[in-house]
């Protein structure tokens, strides 16, 4: 081990890269992974992704009822999707909704972070606690107090309550990633920008924006991502003249039993898997 | 002249929480506490809807049944996440990214598209149902029963299980088990004597998670189970918009978010679990 890896923070990783290939050799005879392990390790991978799976090809299986595996191939069910005005307009609601919520939550969770970032102590814990409470509050708790609320307050059906809702559970994935963004941030980049002559506003957009960048992107994706496919809340907030495009999909299954939903599912599925993959690629140019 | 000197005062850091915290007031702690409210002064001061719960006969059973699933659901989450996060601190790099992202999948799959698949997988002549009825097990009904609820709620919540797990097991060093075996030890008792002690954390962070998530869940029992054996959540729905009970909803709702709120702070006690979801959730395939 040279001295300058040791020297750095984070010693044990770097010794561990440095000796890897060796040591793992070495561990694989010791120490080998038994046959039953991969059986047991694959089996529940499949486990994870079976739903998943099963998804799309039903998509494609024409307008029977909720078959698998599907009779025949057709496209019958996303032209239906994109032809029918209940879908293609919750859709239409859904994509708004998200987007605007996103806005929200990236913005205000942004400031947060960086707030958060400046103090410290038990307050600050606190408060970080306080802002991440509704990743573990149960959906249906909120949703019936919400929509009480909400219904006095005349924003049920609307879409600001559709956007503050979904905007407040979007917050804590902004905080987080926007948190591990300022995890590497060089305070004194702060100090020599102001001491050039910087606005404070001036250095957030020159200096500190960019440099957090990612994060801000990751946590703007998944709270977009986390809108989109909110179904509890938007449930109780729906109105016959808006919903979103999971409360139509709760309505084709448990009223219409409308085989479009399995078109609507993949699209969504695949729509989220390609929203997940915009921060992994735009992380990795900027790896040194 | 001191109001213009031009010596700018940096304004104090909290005024970047105030937005998501108002956000935060407005969705989530006002309306609870609203609800609260509610129910304890209606018609006035009163902790009637309170006893209500503990007497009406009803709250209790559907109280005992969701226990029940939710101590299936973490069994059985624990019973495969366990191997499984074992499994992923033994396999390479390149195939530990790959089994991450598997854990992430029911993470990120649409909630909706989930339960819509588990519905056609599990249906009576789906998938499932045929291959038991082929191997001779008779006819299951798994739609509809509390077996569907149990089997979709648990691949769900697996990610609760295996996080945690992971990030605990991970930080363990084999050594001390080839040690073990080193001095004479059978791979079973070093297993019990070295291993399991040092990720006990983990375990009791993901069990206390998974049970507490499964708590809370609306969907996957509305549509997959049967509305005779209704969970607390479904419960708490119908006395919101079919019953109208608004204190009554109140109270149930406070009930089950205080059990949630004190069994989440015991396992963030014991795992640090809230933050290291919401950091591993939206970092992607980063790896470690």
């Amino acid at each position: 081990m040279s001295t300058d890896t040791a020297l750095e923070p984070g010693t044990e990783t770097a010794y561990v890269t440095a000796g890897r290939k060796g040591r793992r050799r070495r561990d694989r005879s010791v120490d080998p992974i038994p046959w039953w392990q991969w059986v047991v390790g694959i089996a529940v991978a499949i486990y994870f992704i079976l739903p998943t799976l099963f998804v799309i090809p039903m998509s494609f299986g024409g307008n029977g009822s909720f078959q698998f595996p599907p009779k025949e191939f057709s496209l019958d069910l996303y032209v239906n999707f994109f032809s029918n005005p209940k879908w293609i307009g919750s859709l239409g609601n859904s994509l708004v909704v998200a987007v605007l919520a996103s806005l929200l939550a990236t913005v205000v969770g942004t400031a947060a972070a960086l707030g958060l970032h400046q103090l410290t102590g038990r307050l600050s814990q606190f408060l970080r606690t306080i802002l991440m409470v509704s990743m573990v509050t149960p959906a249906i708790v909120v949703a019936v107090a919400v929509y009480v609320s909400f219904l006095q307050w005349h924003l049920v059906g609307s879409i600001g309550g559709y956007v503050l809702a979904h905007a407040a559970i979007g917050v804590p994935f902004v905080l987080v990633s926007v948190t591990s963004a300022l995890g590497g941030f060089d305070a004194k980049l702060l100090r020599a920008s102001a001491s050039l002559g910087a606005t404070p506003w001036r250095t957030f957009l020159r200096v500190t924006l960019p440099l957090i960048s990612r994060g801000v992107l990751t946590g703007a994706v998944f709270a977009f991502v986390t809108s989109l496919d909110e179904v509890v809340i938007a449930l109780f907030l729906r109105s016959p003249f808006f919903q979103t495009l999971p409360v139509q999909m709760y309505t084709a299954v448990t009223v219409e039993v409308d085989p479009t939903i399995a078109a609507a599912s993949s699209l969504v599925v695949v729509t989220v898997t390609l929203l997940l993959l915009i921060p992994l690629l735009v992380r990795r140019p900027k790896r040194r | 002249m001191t109001t213009t000197t031009p010596t700018r005062r940096p304004r104090p850091a909290w005024l970047l929480l105030v937005p998501a915290l108002a956000l935060l007031a407005g969705v989530l702690l006002v309306p609870l506490f609203q609800s609260f409210v509610r129910s304890i002064t209606t018609p006035t001061w009163t902790l009637e809807h309170y006893a209500r719960l503990f007497t009406d006969g009803v709250t209790l059973t559907v109280l005992g049944r969701t226990a029940t699933t939710a101590l299936l659901v973490t069994l059985i989450a624990f019973l495969l996440g366990y191997p499984y996060a074992y499994f992923m601190t033994r396999v390479s790099d390149r195939t530990r990214a790959v089994l991450l992202v598997v854990v992430l999948i029911p993470f990120w799959t649409s909630v909706m598209a989930r339960n819509f698949a588990w519905l056609t997988i599990l249906q009576r002549g789906g998938p499932v149902h045929t291959f038991l009825t082929w191997i001779g097990l008779g006819d299951i009904q798994l739609v509809g029963s509390q077996i569907g609820v149990t089997i979709a709620m648990s691949q769900v919540l697996l990610p609760f299980m295996v996080l945690p797990l992971f990030s605990a097991l991970s930080g363990i060093d084999r050594k001390l088990l080839l040690a073990a075996r080193g001095l004479g030890s059978s791979p079973l008792v070093a297993f019990w004597k070295i291993y399991w002690p040092l990720s006990r954390g983990g375990v009791v962070a993901g069990l206390i998670l998974v049970f507490t998530l499964s708590l809370g869940f609306y969907v996957t029992p509305a549509l997959l189970g049967s509305p005779q054996q209704s969970l607390i959540a479904q419960l708490l729905a119908q006395r919101t918009t079919q019953l109208l009970d608004f204190a009554g909803a109140g109270a149930l709702g406070m009930l089950v978010l205080v059990v949630t709120l004190v069994l989440v702070a015991w396992a963030n006690r014991v795992g640090g679990t809230i933050s290291a979801i919401g950091v591993v959730a939206t970092s992607g395939s980063k790896g470690r």
